[in-house]
């Protein structure tokens, strides 16, 4: 079972990796590389890494993922393209991924004496659970990186906001503070 | 004092400092002088170097492990501590003035500059390659910011672009490096890298793991031939943030570089050795010869950055108990003169660096004596003249490498000084050379925070000429620290002692 779950899910993402690389549209390539992290995370999870797996789905297919998308969408990536791939893609995809799922299904459950049973997560490791082993690493050992990460945080929305925000011609503003003290910004003509 | 607080003493001191500005920032009426928040900064940088002063009395008998021995504060990272600090002070000093009036954002640019001296002085002291790694990340994105701050301009922006994509995939080799380190040795911590791997005889490993830790390293001190981004960043960021980040951080990666090489993978010396020998020739060679070909002045001492790295890998080559205090010394002498050329840059160029080309720079000295005098100053000891800090940063490198044999090393070393007079003398020739056509710009007076940093620049680069004792003392111990089997001992005790 370990091994089927292996060679599906692996050639799920050397396929989902060379989608990426082959398509030509942004969106697609993005849309491909979510297939590469979570079969990464399916992985990750029958290797006896269950907090790995689900970080990946979080900050990788979760996060940056979105992150891309929203980067792509707001520079514009321009009229979506129909090929001939991608008009057979549209109606072949949902009949064919339904297919496949119900074949593999199908075997898995007509075969499942000769496959025998898999463990996921962290029961492979004699009973040890990961993420109590995890957590105490990184509340002891490591707390103090794990703590200094904040300031990195700190550093990344200054970083934000003195790239983003607009810079006003400086001689052309000027402020005072009016009788009330309320503060009073007066541009000059 | 408990030793966790006494061991993160200099830069709780400055993250605090850091905050203080961030919040006092909007309290400022908008579009006024942000001049109070840079004297904030200076006087966060002088309490944390002082505090790292306090801490030297700690660490006469061993250094002070804290945080389960992430944070291992000895003479070494009191060193390079201390040279930050020197840094972010001058370099604070000459921007005072720089960013008044010309952007909004200068109350930022202060904030961070600490946060950028926090995450170098966690580098140095940290012996946790996870640690050291969170440093590298908070001093790289501040320094990729800083490098975009001249908003208005094209060439900051594209400065800022090129060093965050090539600085964050510098960051993923040295990821990758440490990842392969803990698959090697189970650990990533420096005292049980080097205790995993005393016991093996062919770490196929460790050799990739420590090759890929280089390469990483490699870039952030722009080593040929991971070099290419320095002259685009360094052309189109401001000429102080330049002169910080051509020094501080490069000081805090070499410190790391000298942990990781002999104290972690101390076992595996004749490997390395190799690889930072080849490093270093071509560095040299690529930086020297490059730096001929430029007319930008900003370009030409990017070029020089690229061979004065190449000669501080020469000490690399050379056994741990001199290369180390020579490595220490010539970062400490490097930093003195070029903060001191970008800041004379800063006074002459202004917000929008009208004065570029060598051609700009023409006559300079005859209308401006003392900033001319200066920079002629500086380029001399870049040069390695006597009685300047470069000349003997320069002897102690290649008379400790000599001592180990490699005199074909010290041979290129001393070719490629040969080379570099060219391009210095040129630049000092142009400087006190009449210039045909009439005077444009204004003659604007250096302000009394610029020209003391300045003063302290120029001050630091001649006793480190003169009189070199007290900073080679330090060196000699921060080497110790290093060296001396009892460091790793204690080290690893500390390490198994607080599991």
């Amino acid at each position: 079972m370990q091994l089927a779950l292996f060679i599906i899910f692996a050639a799920l993402a050397v396929a989902g990796a060379l989608n990426f690389l082959l398509q030509r549209h942004p969106i697609n390539s993005a849309l491909s590389l979510v297939v590469v992290m979570l079969s990464l995370a399916v992985l990750y999870w029958s290797l006896g890494a269950e907090f790995l797996a689900a970080a990946q789905v979080i900050v990788y297919s979760g996060a940056v993922m979105v992150l891309f998308v929203f980067v792509v969408m707001l520079l514009n990536a321009g009229e979506e393209e129909r090929t001939t791939g991608s008009r057979a893609a549209y109606f072949a995809g949902i009949p064919g991924a339904a297919a496949v799922f119900c074949l593999l299904s199908f075997v898995f459950l007509s075969e499942s004496k000769t496959l025998g049973s898999s463990n996921l997560g962290g029961y492979l490791n004699d009973g040890t659970v990961n993420i109590v082993e995890i957590s105490k690493i990184l509340f002891t050992r490591l707390l103090l990186p794990f703590e200094v990460t904040s300031i990195l945080i700190l550093v990344a929305i200054l970083g934000a906001v003195v790239l983003a925000r607009k810079e006003p011609d400086p001689k052309v503003v000027t402020s005072s503070t009016d009788a009330a003290g309320v503060i009073v910004i007066k541009e000059k003509v | 004092m408990s030793p966790n607080l006494l061991a993160l003493l200099p830069e709780i001191i400055l993250t605090v400092g850091g905050v203080l500005i961030m919040v006092a920032e909007p309290c400022l009426t908008p579009g006024g002088s942000r001049k109070p928040l840079g004297w904030l900064a200076i006087l966060a940088t002088l309490a944390a170097g002082a505090a790292s002063i306090f801490q030297l009395g700690f660490t006469k008998s061993a250094a002070i492990f804290a945080f389960y021995g992430t944070i291992q504060v000895d003479p070494f990272s009191i060193f390079f501590h201390l040279l930050i600090a020197a840094i972010v002070l001058c370099s604070l000093l000459g921007s005072l003035d720089y960013f008044e009036g010309a952007t909004n954002h200068a109350g930022e640019y202060f904030a961070l500059v600490l946060f950028g001296a926090v995450g170098m002085m966690f580098m140095t002291s940290a012996t946790e390659l996870l640690m050291v790694f969170v440093g590298l990340e908070i001093s790289s994105i501040s320094t990729y910011i800083m490098a975009g701050f001249r908003k208005g301009q094209a060439t900051s922006a594209e400065s800022a672009i090129k060093y965050f994509l090539l600085g964050s995939f510098a960051t993923a080799f040295f990821l990758y490096g440490i990842a392969l380190a803990f698959g090697a040795t189970g650990s990533t911590s420096i005292h049980a890298i080097a205790a995993g791997l005393a016991g093996t005889s062919t770490p196929t490993l460790a050799i990739a793991a420590l090759t890929l830790i280089i390469i990483g390293l490699g870039f952030k001190v722009s080593a040929a031939p991971f070099h290419v981004w320095t002259p685009d960043v360094y052309q189109g960021a401001p000429a102080p943030v330049v002169g910080l980040m051509s020094t501080a951080p490069k000081a805090a990666a070499f410190a790391v570089l000298l942990r990781i090489t002999y104290s972690a993978f101390g076992s595996m010396e004749a490997r390395w050795t190799i690889l930072l020998w080849i490093l270093a020739a071509l560095s040299m060679t690529v930086g020297n010869l490059g730096a001929l070909l430029q007319t930008n002045v900003k370009r030409m001492l990017a070029y020089s950055s690229i061979a004065n790295a190449g000669y501080l890998l020469v000490a690399f080559t050379a056994s741990a108990d001199r290369g180390i205090a020579a490595a220490a010394f010539y970062t400490a002498t490097y930093a003195a003169m070029n903060v001191g050329a970008f800041a004379v840059i800063t006074q002459v160029g202004g917000f929008n660096e009208s004065t570029r080309t060598l051609a700009d720079y023409t006559g300079l000295a005859l209308r401006r004596p003392v900033l001319g005098a200066l920079l002629s100053f500086f380029l001399l000891s870049m040069i390695g003249i006597p009685f300047t800090g470069g000349f003997f940063g320069k002897f102690y490198v290649f008379t400790a490498t000599i001592h180990s044999g490699n005199v074909w090393l010290a041979v290129v070393g001393l070719l490629n000084s040969g080379v570099a007079c060219f391009y210095y003398l040129r630049l000092i020739a142009a400087l006190y050379t009449r210039r045909e056509t009439a005077e444009t710009s204004p003659v604007t007076s250096i302000s009394f925070p610029a020209g003391l940093g300045l003063a302290a620049t120029a001050l630091a680069t001649l006793m480190l000429g003169v009189l070199p004792g007290q900073i080679l003392h330090l060196a000699g111990r921060a080497s110790w620290s290093i060296t001396s089997p009892s460091a790793a001992r204690i080290g690893a005790a500390a390490e198994t002692a607080s599991r």
